[in-house]
């Protein structure tokens, strides 16, 4: 079997799918022509897109055995369409569906008896909670392949998913087709990862809670992609679109990793004028996200733009001008919506101008630093988001390819063990980010700087930090938990772990039960 | 070491192996391994057996490594006293009242040492909390193996019968009592814990007390404090830039050897130059490169 160039043994191909090994982060060039779906029919002057039900939008898109369908996650845990749609379709007995939504969450559980019955056979998009743990027991009869945000992208341009039927969960449409996210009484904010859906897609429904008269202003999602409106009662809930809190950490011991992380960038030089960053959400870089706005205003220093997932602690810095522009992909919580609402430096963007590597240049490219997360790291800096220590497949990759490979210095920030579980390991379980693109990994016992990067190294000559090899922080964590034994997985593979440009950077196989 | 810096002196529940584990990461001068009040009663063989290992296992870095044992007067002080080992540096005696308290506590360290083998002193801070033990805070500062005086405000207040209030006034005649006790006896002085984990801005403003008054640190209960406390206790610039001024005239008047050392045409006396000495370590600790004061 080829090796890739992270080490992982990657078969030739799976099912009749031929897959080329991870090469290296910018290894692997475009090919080709883009992927574009069918002409669409005509529609004439005094034709009505607008449908009765969301079942005669599924009537009249035609849906049938085998097909693609594809759903935006801009609703996150409060995702209701999902549901709605599947259940529909395993009610008509609708078999063979292929999954291409851009994330799963504890909410769409229910789809795991669809996996388990043949009504979805494989799938495209992340997986966060019982669907990826439905799918680690081998539920599912074909493929699940991951992606990044941009690498997803990249495929349906690529036509290596082709999207047969788009729902789109809009908060507010017009009757045309004009889709927001804006407003309503379900806003969820930009509609961002859907906008790549409803240009390649063959058929394209918009399912809204909020059906205003032409025209619906911003049109996020133009009419000219958008073949029906329809409407239900509601179709997401915008307080759950919270990843993981709103609440800066308490913990001592995260804090910590927070203030390294941002000492460290200072004393890396990178808290400079025209500075630019991406954090995410969570505790830790929430906490990282103010204390770099307590750095900036210290130091007197005015940055360029931050790239969100979007939260509160962003939109701060936005309004006390410490940075000039958030480019926004994804809301975090719903006190960044009225930003994004009310101020027109804070701009919705395409998930293709976030962080797309085969465009013609991405906004991960213009990013100094960012702060990113990880279940697992090893001493080759590789880093594993998907899957816990334990085997388990239980995370989507999210932008984390993306931006580790565009931003110039790329940060992990994790505490060295959760619960008796060290995060430094000789080897992760599975690769999701190679660690050529990992500049440092900062833990509340220590910072490793990737060797690579001799010329931070250097810039950190004589800084206080606690900076050591990785191979002794492993050693540190190690001393305190031990090395766990490692999880055991039977010969068949059920997921495809892609890289942002198509090629296989690892493959998850079946977990053992005992 | 006696007179090393002690801004911040943070307690760990000698009970709980989670923050145990995570003692030295938080850089606090000392740590406290707690086996008294944070321990209740049916906990104290646990905390004690956790403790013994913590010191064998846990790095504590740079920290200073403490152990709170429990009052003489119990029936837990010599077992808690068989804790020691050579990675102590000092006990923190609990309830301090006269200096035979601390004696006590000292023949017993002596005894300990020798079967040991541990080859350097170790230091006693003697926590003052009740008004007797305020009445007798400069003997028992001035006793042999005490570092400093540690003051305890929750049962010194009991003791007098007082009113904890958030203004704190029940404490000043305390507080100043026991800092000047100190300062007489040569000793440092270190504030009491701020009982309200979460309001940072009451945290900060009882240390800006704290560090005016003369204390020397403060006490920390949860790891959150300890940057809040240093950075109370890092020098200004201005102060940084008097203090460099005073090392340098010190410098002048020994290259010339002359006996007087003189700044801006006036004499400096020895405790500007101890203070001068102290700035620049303060400043030092927090970081601050004070041969490269950068520019304004």
């Amino acid at each position: 079997m080829p090796v890739n160039a992270v080490g992982r043994e990657i078969p030739r191909e799976i099912d009749g799918r031929k897959l080329i090994p991870f090469g290296g982060a910018y290894a692997r060039g475009p090919e080709g022509k883009l992927h574009a779906p069918k002409i669409p029919p005509l529609i004439k002057p005094g034709e009505s897109k607008v449908l009765p039900s969301l079942d005669d939008a599924i009537e009249k898109a035609g849906i049938a055995d085998g097909m693609t369908l594809s759903f935006h996650h801009h609703f996150r845990d409060g995702d209701m369409l999902v549901n709605m749609v599947l259940e529909r379709l395993a009610k008509k007995g609708i078999k063979d569906l292929k999954m291409a939504h851009i994330a799963l969450f504890p909410v769409h559980e229910p789809l795991v008896k669809y996996i388990a019955d043949g009504t979805i056979t494989s799938t495209e998009g992340s997986l966060n909670g019982p669907t990826g743990r439905a799918i680690s027991m081998g539920k599912m009869k074909g493929l699940a392949t991951l992606r990044s945000h941009g690498g997803r992208v990249r495929a349906v341009k690529a036509g290596e998913i082709e999207i047969d039927v788009n729902f789109i969960a809009a908060p507010t449409a017009d009757t045309y087709g004009n889709c927001n996210g804006f407003w309503g009484k379900s806003p969820c904010g930009p509609l961002s990862y859907a906008m790549i859906d409803a240009e390649h897609a063959d058929k394209v429904i918009a399912v809204t809670d909020n059906l205003v008269p032409y025209p619906a202003l911003p049109f996020s999602i133009p009419q000219t992609h958008v073949d029906y409106v329809t409407t239900v009662e509601k179709i997401g809930i915008p307080e759950k679109i919270v990843s993981g809190t709103t609440q800066i950490t308490r913990s001592p011991a995260r804090l910590k990793i927070a203030r390294l992380a941002i000492q460290l960038i200072k004393d890396a030089g990178y808290i400079k004028d025209g500075m630019s960053f991406q954090a995410g959400a969570g505790g830790v870089s929430l906490a990282a996200t103010k204390f770099l706005g307590d750095m900036m205003r210290k130091e007197g220093v005015k940055g360029s733009f931050a790239m969100g997932g979007t939260t509160r602690y962003v939109t701060d810095l936005l309004k006390e001008g410490l940075i000039k522009t958030i480019f926004d992909a994804q809301l975090f919580d719903l006190y960044a919506l009225e930003s994004l609402r009310n101020n027109p430096d804070h701009v919705e963007v395409s998930s293709e101008m976030y962080a797309d590597i085969h465009t013609k240049g991405a906004i991960v490219n213009r990013v100094d630093v960012s702060f990113l997360g990880a279940t697992e790291i090893d001493i080759d800096f590789n880093v594993n988001v998907n899957t816990h220590s334990d085997g388990w497949l239980l995370h989507g990759t999210g932008g984390h390819q993306d931006v580790a490979a565009g931003s110039d210095f790329t940060m992990i920030l994790a505490p060295s063990f959760r619960g008796r579980i060290p995060v430094i390991t000789d080897r992760v379980t599975t690769v999701t980010t190679p660690g050529e693109s990992i500049d440092a990994i900062v833990t509340e016992r220590g910072i490793a700087i990737n060797p690579r990067r001799e010329d931070i190294l250097d810039r950190l000559h004589g800084s206080p930090l606690p900076i050591m090899p990785i191979e002794s922080l492993l050693k540190k964590v190690q001393k305190i938990t031990g090395a766990p034994e490692k999880p055991e997985f039977e010969d068949r593979i059920v997921a495809v772990i892609e890289y942002r440009d198509g090629t296989v950077i690892d493959v998850l196989r079946q977990k053992k039960m005992r | 070491m006696k007179d090393r810096l002690r801004r911040s002196r943070l307690f760990l529940p000698g009970n709980n192996p989670k923050i145990l584990q995570d003692g030295g990461v938080f850089e606090a001068d000392s740590v406290i391994l707690d086996l008294e009040d944070a321990v209740s009663i049916d906990s104290k063989d646990e905390a004690r057996i956790l403790v013994k290992w913590a010191l064998r296992d846990v790095d504590f870095r740079n920290s200073e490594v403490l152990i709170r044992v429990n009052s003489p007067e119990t029936e837990f002080f010599e077992a808690d006293m068989g804790v020691i080992s050579d990675r102590v540096d000092g006990i923190v005696l609990p309830k301090a009242e006269s200096k035979e308290d601390v004696k006590n506590v000292a023949s017993v360290l002596d005894e300990i040492e020798t079967e040991k083998g541990i080859g350097r002193e170790i230091i006693i801070i003697p926590t003052i909390e009740s008004a007797l033990g305020v009445l007798n805070a400069y003997d028992i500062a001035r006793l042999p193996r005490v570092a400093a005086l540690a003051f305890g405000a929750e049962d010194f207040t009991k003791d007098i019968g007082a009113e904890r209030t958030p203004e704190g006034t029940e404490l000043w005649y305390a507080r100043s009592a026991i800092v000047t006790a100190a300062k007489a006896a040569g000793v440092q002085a270190l504030d009491t814990v701020y009982p309200s984990v979460h309001d940072d801005e009451g945290l900060r403003r009882e240390t800006e007390t704290a560090r005016r008054m003369g204390f020397d640190g403060k006490s920390a209960i949860h790891p959150n404090q300890i940057g809040i406390i240093h950075d109370v206790f890092t020098p200004s610039r201005e102060e940084i830039k008097k203090a460099l001024a005073v090392m340098q005239a010190i410098k002048e008047a020994e290259e010339k050897k002359s006996g007087v050392i003189a700044l801006n045409g006036r004499m400096i006396d020895r405790p500007v130059v101890e203070r001068a000495k102290k700035v620049i370590r303060l400043a030092e600790a927090a970081g601050i490169d004070t041969e490269h004061l950068p520019e304004e």
